[in-house]
This record gives C-alpha cells, structure tokens and sequence, in this order.
C-alpha cells in the first residue's frame, strides 16, 4: 500500500472514531466534565479550603493539573478500549482486517482517535477549571507534551486491554481494579512527601505518579519527581505497549482464527 | 488464461485440533462465476476467511491474481471484495458512511469513496437508505449493504459467502441479475450457497468441498451431464391411493394427487404417458423437478462419507 494510500487510510480510521465519540458526547464528554466539576468544588473548594496548602500551593491549585491529568487518562483508556472492542465483539473490524492497510496504520488510527478524545475532555476540564482558581503555566513544552505522551501510553494500553478481551467484563476489569487505584493513588490529591518513606518508595513503582508530577511540573513548576526520569518512562512504556500491540496484530491474537 | 485464484495444498488446523481443510488445491480463471459447494462445516468459510487474512492458513500457498498472499498480501487484498455470511458492519453506522469508509481503508481518495458509494448504493436500492443508521435496515438490505461495501475498491475477484440466505425470492432473483450484470462486466465471482438452484443457475464452474477436502471440481455442464436420471412431477386430476408401479421407472406419490416418477436419462415421455394410460391415471400438468444439482451434490457427499 503506498503511503498516500496509508495515510487516507489512517485518516479514515480516525474521522470514523472523531464521529463515534462525537456521535455519542452526552455519554463520552459530559460525564467526566460532571465529575471533574463536583472534584472542583468538593475536593477544591469546600475541602480544599479547611486543608490549607500542598506544596507550597493553594489545594485546589495542587489539585487541578492533577484531576486534568485523571480525566485524560481515563478517557483515552476508555474511548479506545470501548471502541476497539465494540467493533471486534460486532466483527466490524473485519472491514479493515481484509483490507491492505497496516497493522501499524490500524494502531496508529486508534490511538489518535483516544488521544484526540482524551485532549479534547482534557481541554474542556482544564475550561471549567478556571471558574475555580487562576491556572497558570509554568513550562508550555512541558505542560503539552506530558499530555500528549501520556494519552498516547493510555490509547495504547485500552488498545492491548481490547485486544485481549473476550467480553465485556474484561475492558471493565482493568479500569475498575488497576487503573483507578493506581490513579487515586498516584499523587493526583496529595503530594507524595506527605508519606511515610517506605510508601514513598512503593508510590514511586507507580506510573501514573511520574505523568500527573510532570504535568504539575509544567503547570506549577513544582514536582515530587525528576522531570526528566518521567519523561523516560512514559517514552519507554509508549516503546514497550506499541511493539506488544504490533506484535499482537501480527500474529492476528483475538482477532484472526 | 489469466488465474484469479489458485490454491495449493492449502492446509487449515485450528488451535482445538480440528483440521478444517486438508491440503485443498483449487483454480479460478479470472472472469469465472465459480460455486464452492459444501455441506455445513465442510470447509468453505474456512477456505474464504484464508483467502481475505481473517484466518491464518497453516500451510500451503495461496495466490490471487499472481500476488503470493505470503509475499504481498496487501496487493492481493487490493484485488478482494468480500460479502461474508455473518453482518460484519457497524450497526450504529450510517449506511453511507459505511461503504464510503471502506474505500477509505483501501486508501481511495474521498471524492472516489463517495461516488463510489453513491453508484452502488443506487445500483442496490439503497441510495434511499443512505442517512439511516445499519441496524435500522431489513435482512435483505443488510445483505445488499454488504454487496455495496465489497464493490466500493471495484475488486476483480468477488468472493460471497451465502449472500442470499434468508433473502426472499424476489430479492434473491434480482441480486442474481445485478450478480450476472458485474460478472459480465469482467469481475470474477465466487459464490459459496446452499441454494443449489442459485449456484446451477449463476454458476459455470463448480467445486464441491467436504470435510476440508475437494471431493469434486469441474464444469457446471459437464458435472450435470452426469445425471444419469431425470425427475418428472405430475399433477394428477383423480386421487390415488396407492402408488403405482410403472417398469423401469421409481415412482412415488408425494400425496393423492402428486406423483413423481424418476426415468433414466433418455426415456421417452412417450413411454411414461402410455404408463399412466395403461393404469388409468389422469394428468392435468407435467414438471421437471428443477433442482438437479441437489441430487447430484447430496450423491457425492453421500458416496464420500460412504
């Protein structure tokens, strides 16, 4: 397939998942900007207020990168993970199965479809967060990039969790059971110094720490990691969950007999 | 003669065990409308999925116009248009969006995918359809949404797995029409259908499969010059109660008023009518029994399981 046949192709894939997601907005954009609101007021302001602050910052300050950074994770997981296996549970995907675009372009296209979906909340969040506090930017480059790599690694992780799934106890397993709590407890309410140090060390086996750290990092300039370490790692997960999707397509796993 | 499909010793063992073909070699010449014939499980949905990567093939090779399906399956893909048994699209797509998607998949140009759409669309009655969401459509456009889908890439090799299975016979006949007017128009086709009639009548070339095996591949013609009995249905004007015995003819009453009588092949109908002459019986209309083909498949399945 030449690559102006392959980029239609990906383009394709990903207008299709734009219009599913659009299609579908009061269940795929307004529940997380519902709860990202009550968080807002609860955590933020009625709570908030009595906790004084975190870091050196306002708690609905700390709190704010972090409930972005929960709302882009869970909707790139989760617009990936439904639609990849909604079209495997209904065999639709055999209409880009028999045709000849890549395994790489079918990848590609699903992860920008979670992306886009997980940037979009992300954006929308971050707007109703202004009705709560002064959002400032410490570093622009940081700030963006952190969200961008870290919706990619969670549309690569939904696409592994659909490929994988039988049914739909399966893509409702791994966000319910791993990723929430690895979220909740991944520095997004409070700062991780506030932990006895052997919790600190245990917290630090935490992905999810590194990515809502940097991107505090970008927004308030203030981290309980190395910016650059979380760089690295969420590069190297992006590295590792792409050649196990890749891998997986090509030997057709729960998708070719 | 240009050679759509060939496959040779084409194995298929699923990870339970099960052999679903046995090393099955098969030839279309392009241009073909070609029947593959089978009982249930015998081997035919398993032999298409192999042919379009929805199922990896053990062994064995398999080239669609030239393009060696293990060197470059993208370009053999190209010359593939699929209508599988089972709906395999989206049922909260439009229907539209559908077709016009897939030949996106192939990498059409946008303005290329929407006039495509529209032209089998319209070809298909659909055009009408085409802001209703897959789900909302009947049975029988369902199946003619799949046709349209599977032609957007304008395929040279056509491949449809029972696509008229539970059609109506109006339906199914113009889809029959529509079938012979893309085969004429140079797109080889391949049917699998457990509609006999439909395969004698659309069909000139034949394969048999059963039990992942090839039990039988030739010509339509030459395959029903094999008959060597003709069935004769007749409509009688007076009740009979008992079936009578005519010689060298099998006979049966279907009910008091339908007698079928099987002949060999180059009786005289002469004959047959002095028969029913000698015993009295009265005839108000004669009939070949039209599905031919039935006897002839239901015989070489019947002796290879024997």
């Amino acid at each position: 397939m030449a690559l102006k046949e392959q980029w239609i192709a990906l383009l394709t894939i990903i207008r299709r998942e734009i219009v599913r997601f659009m299609r579908i907005w009061v269940q795929t954009l307004i529940p997380p900007v519902i709860t990202m609101t009550l968080y807002f007021v609860i955590f933020g302001k009625l709570i908030g207020s009595r906790i004084g602050e975190m870091d050196g910052f306002s708690y609905v300050d700390f709190v704010v990168p972090g409930l972005i950074m929960m709302s882009i994770i869970t909707n790139s997981y989760g617009n990936v993970v439904s639609s990849f296996f909604s079209v495997k549970f209904q065999k639709s995907i055999e209409e880009i199965l028999v045709s000849p675009t890549p395994n790489y372009i079918i990848l590609l296209g699903y992860v920008f479809g979670g992306v886009i979906r997980g940037l979009l909340v992300g954006f929308i969040v971050t707007i109703v967060s202004m009705f709560f506090t002064d959002l400032s930017i410490h570093h622009l480059a940081i700030t963006i990039s952190i969200v961008f790599l870290t919706s990619v690694v969670f549309s690569l992780a939904g696409f592994l969790n659909a490929l994988f799934a039988r049914g739909f106890d399966d893509i409702s397993i791994i966000p319910t059971f791993v990723l929430t709590p690895l979220i909740y407890l991944g520095g997004v309410f409070y700062s991780i110094k506030l932990l006895p140090e052997f919790w600190q060390g245990v917290s630090q086996l935490n992905p999810i720490l590194y990515m809502v750290n940097a991107f505090r990092y970008g927004m308030l300039g203030a981290s309980d990691i190395n910016i650059v370490t979380a760089f690295l790692g969420v590069i190297g997960f992006i590295v590792l969950l792409s050649c196990a999707c890749l891998y997986l397509l090509a030997h057709g796993t729960r998708l070719r007999s | 003669m240009t050679t759509a499909l060939s496959i040779k010793s084409l194995k298929k063992v699923y990870s339970n065990g099960f052999e679903a073909l046995k090393g099955i070699d098969l030839e279309v010449n392009e241009g073909d409308f070609f029947a593959l014939l089978g009982p249930n499980g015998a081997g035919k949905s398993t032999t298409i999925s192999v042919i379009c990567s929805l199922a990896l093939k053990s062994s064995g090779s398999v080239h669609i116009f030239d393009n060696d399906i293990d060197v470059d399956f993208s370009a053999a893909k190209k010359c593939i248009g699929v209508v599988p048994q089972e709906f395999n699209f989206n049922q909260f797509e439009k229907v539209f969006d559908i077709v016009a998607n897939q030949g996106g998949y192939f990498g059409l140009p946008k303005k290329t995918c929407a006039e495509r759409a529209e032209k089998y669309l319209r070809q298909l009655g659909l055009w009408d359809k085409r802001h209703d969401t897959s789900r909302s459509l009947s049975g029988g456009m369902k199946r003619r949404l799949m046709i349209a889908r599977a032609l957007v890439h304008e395929p040279k090799l056509l491949i449809l797995d029972e696509p008229t299975a539970g059609v109506d016979i109006e339906l199914r006949r113009s889809m029959w029409k529509f079938l012979k007017e893309i085969n004429a128009q140079g797109t080889t086709i391949i049917l699998t259908t457990h509609y006999l009639e439909e395969a004698e009548s659309l069909c000139r070339n034949i394969a048999i499969i059963d039990k992942g095996e090839i039990v039988e591949n030739t010509t339509m013609k030459s395959l029903l010059q094999r008959l060597d009995k003709e069935t004769l249905i007749f409509d009688l004007k007076n009740e009979l109660q008992i079936c009578p015995n005519f010689e060298d003819c099998e006979t049966t009453l279907i009910d008091n008023l339908t007698l079928e009588v099987v002949v060999k092949k180059g009786t005289s109908l002469n004959y047959v009518f002095q028969c029913l002459n000698e015993k009295d019986i009265q005839v108000t209309s004669m009939r070949n029994k039209s599905n031919r083909l039935e006897e002839l498949f239901l015989s070489l399945v019947k002796s290879d399981k024997g």
